[in-house]
């Protein structure tokens, strides 16, 4: 017997009786108040917001605060102006001085501040995660309120890979004295759009 | 009604002025009190420590004493609980499951079955209340700083009651004092550390006297209070609640 | 305990020769619970949520056999090779052979406590493979040759000043650097060179979906996605009991995994892995090491809940003092001691011991595992199976034939206070361990029941 066939069939022994699956936990609707929640919440993970009316302003934003940046990259066209162009299809590892990247999210979560970003939005899975600041934008209208509606939001979706990403990397390992900036980006910007 | 008193052993040996104080509180609230003399203790020192199969002995004696009381009462959570999660009989399930439906720790018997709301008691010292675990979290005598439930608590409500008493507050409402039976002298090191950082807590919050539900806890922290000189006293809820001090 | 090793109750005692240190220890912890009932507190769905995630837990293991095969079905459909270990050193096996056959002799890993439990980087090491543990805290106690001591916070019983030791040590910062900041950029560069340029990734696995095949892997660091999406092998190790139905569970858990873990309301990343990215290969090792003999005790089963957040060790009063290395196993604190003996009875007889059983790490417990009353349970039967003490054994029988007999009891208890001798508190121990730090009771003059017999005359 292999140990796949030992394995399965030691758990149809062992397995308990039938129990069923819970109700889903209702949720309460979103609305303006998740925003608010959002907003505070992703300040207190040590992320930054910015709330902004069209790409003009993003596009202002990042002249300004990311200047003295060497290599900026985004997924988004509408910031072409401001990002590297042909950055895309390469060797992940070659995104190792990827100052800033700015991708978009399909939503957030109030809850939580969590982005939901699947890899068609990363270009590159490592995007996110290997860029020394992260910026997502995300429409004011896709703040959902918990995590519950997330999901139904997800759905059955089809994606590779998909992350949530709430805030920068960060650590607490030594002593439990917070550190922002682990092994991902440093900073994470939220461009709240709308 | 008729309520059967059950004394735990140490109690009995240790602790007379608890129990005295349990027997004179619930005659003084119009109960009709009897303790069966044959008593010894309910069997949880085995039990927990992985002897409860050596524990019938016990259980036998336990029903033989209890089993036709309306109520069994008893001035320990720790040893009620015991009995209400493990006191069975081969020859007589149906008695151990009457025992095990019908004891009940003292607060709770004041407050749930009695409905005690009016006391005469005076003790006009500073107190800190000891959760004690078993009581606590077994017996729900107190609601767990670990749920997210409302608040209620069965000793202070009773304690409230009680003239000229001020409760003390603690950075750790309910933390175990590490008395915890054969754990005591078994994992002596963590056991006494534990039992001085609970004595420590209500030192700071400035207590006079560290009262519970439980004996044993107190017992344990008792300890350590006189090792340490100390001048805070350790006396059971029941002597508090019993209390006519002016 | 295997002859020569250190009980728990002897290692605490050494942990406790610096009275300073557990105080620091036992703030750290408690401050990591304090930030989880406030987490907590702010959801008054709560205990609903816990309820919910316990009685999906529940589903799960009742019907283990067939969402693992869904599971399989799935990921190998996503294009994820799917590998069955039975134990420990088959896990092992399969992963050295993955690395070999991709020609892989130099890894990076992030957290998994399933690769602890099966000793994955002792064996990997003696097969000329070098690992690199790239959570923070992992690679700090790798760097001290040592084993975590948290399931969550690896390092949490080293201070920033020792951590600094090793770091100058290993990677050259000044001496005497102990700020965390700065101890973490330099973790941060020296990892970073790690994840450019090795080739193959292992990570841990939270939760597998039945459903869809895909795997979620959750960090604060980020380090297992710079791992996985860098390298060109990926292999994630789960035991089988990380499975949960539907994708839409997993709104559920990650609600109450870090809430319960650390306070926050979600790890930075909750990476989805469900396909590999084109060109990369990715495995999945589904490890079974004692789990479904778990699942066959009745009493124990629901132990295999376990979601690894470690709010039962930040609340264990017991844990808190005396360190996670007293447990000397891979998963330290309550749930440890509820898992182990099923591994190993013999060798892990103390642990269901280390504990007063106070119950409050079931009631931290996202899935609400009973683990007291397991506690409890697992000594009744290390007792029967013949793994206490012998002398221990005497006492009880000792103390049974007393206690059952209410006139022998009352005799003893005349000649000298029986309890003092025989009690819980003294039992059988000449050294009297309960007097090193703690006075006696005092003996009345008289017990209770004399006192009744007395005044009941004079009614």
């Amino acid at each position: 017997m292999t140990s796949r066939e030992e394995i399965l069939a030691k758990i149809k022994t062992n397995q308990p009786g039938a129990r069923p699956l819970p109700a889903d936990l209702t949720t309460v609707p979103g609305g303006m108040e998740s925003i608010m929640q959002f907003k505070t919440v992703l300040s207190a993970i040590g992320g930054a917001i910015v709330e902004v009316a069209n790409f003009e302003e993003i596009t202002k934003y990042i002249q300004q605060e990311f200047k003295d940046k060497k290599r900026l990259i985004s997924t988004l066209p509408e910031l072409g102006s401001v990002t590297e162009s042909g950055w895309e299809n390469k060797d992940p590892h070659s995104y190792e001085d990827v100052d800033l990247a700015v991708i978009k999210a399909h939503f957030g979560v109030a809850e939580n501040a969590a982005l939901w970003i699947t890899e068609d939005l990363m270009q590159q899975r490592v995007v996110p995660f290997i860029c020394q600041q992260l910026a997502v934008v995300v429409n004011k209208v896709d703040i959902v309120a918990t995590m519950h509606d997330a999901y139904n939001k997800i759905g059955d979706a089809e994606y590779g890979f998909g992350s949530f990403i709430a805030g920068p990397s960060k650590t607490a390992d030594i002593e439990q004295s917070l550190v922002l900036g682990a092994h991902g980006p440093k900073t994470m910007t939220v461009f709240l759009l709308g | 009604m008729t309520v059967g008193l059950f004394i735990p052993c140490y109690i009995d040996q240790f602790y007379p002025n608890a129990a005295i104080a349990t027997l004179t509180l619930l005659k003084k609230l119009g109960v009709d009190v009897v303790y069966p003399t044959k008593q010894t203790c309910c069997g949880q020192p085995m039990a927990n420590s992985g002897f409860e199969h050596l524990t019938q002995g016990c259980n036998d004696l336990f029903i033989e004493n209890f089993s036709e009381f309306d109520y069994v009462v008893s001035p320990s959570g720790s040893c009620v609980l015991h009995i209400k999660d493990h006191l069975h009989a081969d020859k007589a399930e149906d008695k151990a499951l009457g025992i095990r439906k019908k004891i009940y720790e003292l607060t709770e018997f004041l407050t749930d079955v009695l409905k005690v709301e009016k006391l005469t008691a005076s003790f006009p010292h500073k107190v800190g209340v000891h959760q004690s675990c078993h009581g606590q979290r077994g017996l729900m005598l107190a609601q767990m700083s670990e749920l997210v439930e409302a608040p209620f608590s069965k000793p202070l409500h009773l304690l409230n009651m009680v003239q000229g008493l001020e409760l003390i507050n603690l950075k750790r409402p309910d933390e175990c004092c590490g008395f915890g039976g054969t754990f005591c002298v078994a994992e002596e090191a963590v056991s006494v550390k534990m039992g001085k950082d609970r004595v420590a807590d209500h030192l700071n919050g400035g207590a006079e006297y560290i009262t519970a539900a439980d004996m044993s806890c107190l017992m344990h922290m008792e300890g350590i209070l006189r090792r340490q000189n100390s001048n805070v006293k350790v006396i059971h809820i029941a002597e508090i609640l019993n209390a006519q001090e002016f | 305990m295997s002859t020569g090793a250190k009980d728990h109750a002897q290692l605490s005692d050494i942990f406790n020769k610096d009275e300073a240190r557990v105080d620091w220890h036992d703030e750290t912890l408690w401050f990591v619970r304090a930030k989880r009932d406030k987490a907590a507190n702010s959801l008054p769905e709560w205990e609903a949520l816990r309820e919910t995630a316990s009685q999906i837990k529940d589903n799960v293991l009742s019907n283990l056999h067939d969402y693992l095969l869904q599971f399989e079905a799935n990921a190998e459909k996503n294009g994820i090779k799917v590998h069955w270990a039975a134990n420990g050193e088959e896990h092992n096996k399969i992963v050295h052979s993955i690395l070999k056959e991709s020609g892989v002799n130099r890894i990076v890993k992030s957290k998994s406590m399933l690769t602890e439990e099966c000793h994955l980087n002792d064996y990997l090491h003696k097969n000329d493979i070098e690992v690199i543990d790239t959570d923070l805290g992992e690679r700090i106690v790798q760097l001290a040759e040592e084993p975590p001591s948290h399931i969550v916070l690896p390092c949490i019983h080293k201070k920033k000043e020792e951590i600094g030791d090793l770091f100058h040590k290993h990677l050259g910062t000044p001496e005497g650097a102990s700020d965390p900041v700065f101890l973490t950029a330099a973790a941060r560069d020296h990892l970073r060179e790690k994840f450019i340029t090795r080739k193959a990734a292992i990570t841990g696995v939270n939760f597998a979906i039945a459903e869809t095949g895909e795997f979620v892997v959750c960090t604060n660091e980020g380090n297992a996605d710079m791992g996985a999406h860098l390298a060109d092998v990926h292999i994630a190790c789960m035991g089988i009991e990380k499975i949960v139905p539907l994708r839409k569970h997993l709104s559920v858990f990650l609600r109450i995994l870090t809430r319960s873990a650390t306070g926050q309301p979600i790890t930075t990343y909750s990476s989805h892995f469900k396909k590999p990215r084109p060109g990369q290969t990715m495995h999945i090792v589904l490890v079974d090491n004692g789990r479904t003999t778990q699942l066959g005790r009745e009493d124990f089963r629901n132990s295999l809940k376990c979601i690894r957040c470690a709010a039962c060790m930040n609340t264990c009063p017991v844990y808190r003092r005396s360190g996670g290395h007293s447990y000397h196993t891979a998963i330290a604190g309550p749930i440890g001691s509820i898992l182990a003996p099923n591994l190993d009875m013999k060798n892990y007889a103390d642990l269901p011991f280390a504990s007063t059983l106070c119950g409050s790490c079931s009631n931290v417990c996202p899935v609400k595992i009973n683990i007291h009353e397991q506690l409890y349970k697992w000594r009744q039967v290390i007792v029967k199976e013949g793994y206490a003490d012998p002398k221990k054994a005497m006492a009880m029988k000792a103390m049974d034939f007393t206690l059952s007999n209410p006139s022998i009891y009352k005799f003893a208890g005349k000649a000298g206070r029986w309890v003092l001798k025989h009690a819980p508190f003294t039992v059988n121990n000449k050294l009297n361990l309960w007097y090193k730090h703690r006075e006696m009771p005092e003996s009345p003059k008289q017990s209770f029941g004399e006192w009744y017999k007395q005044n009941n005359k004079n009614d």
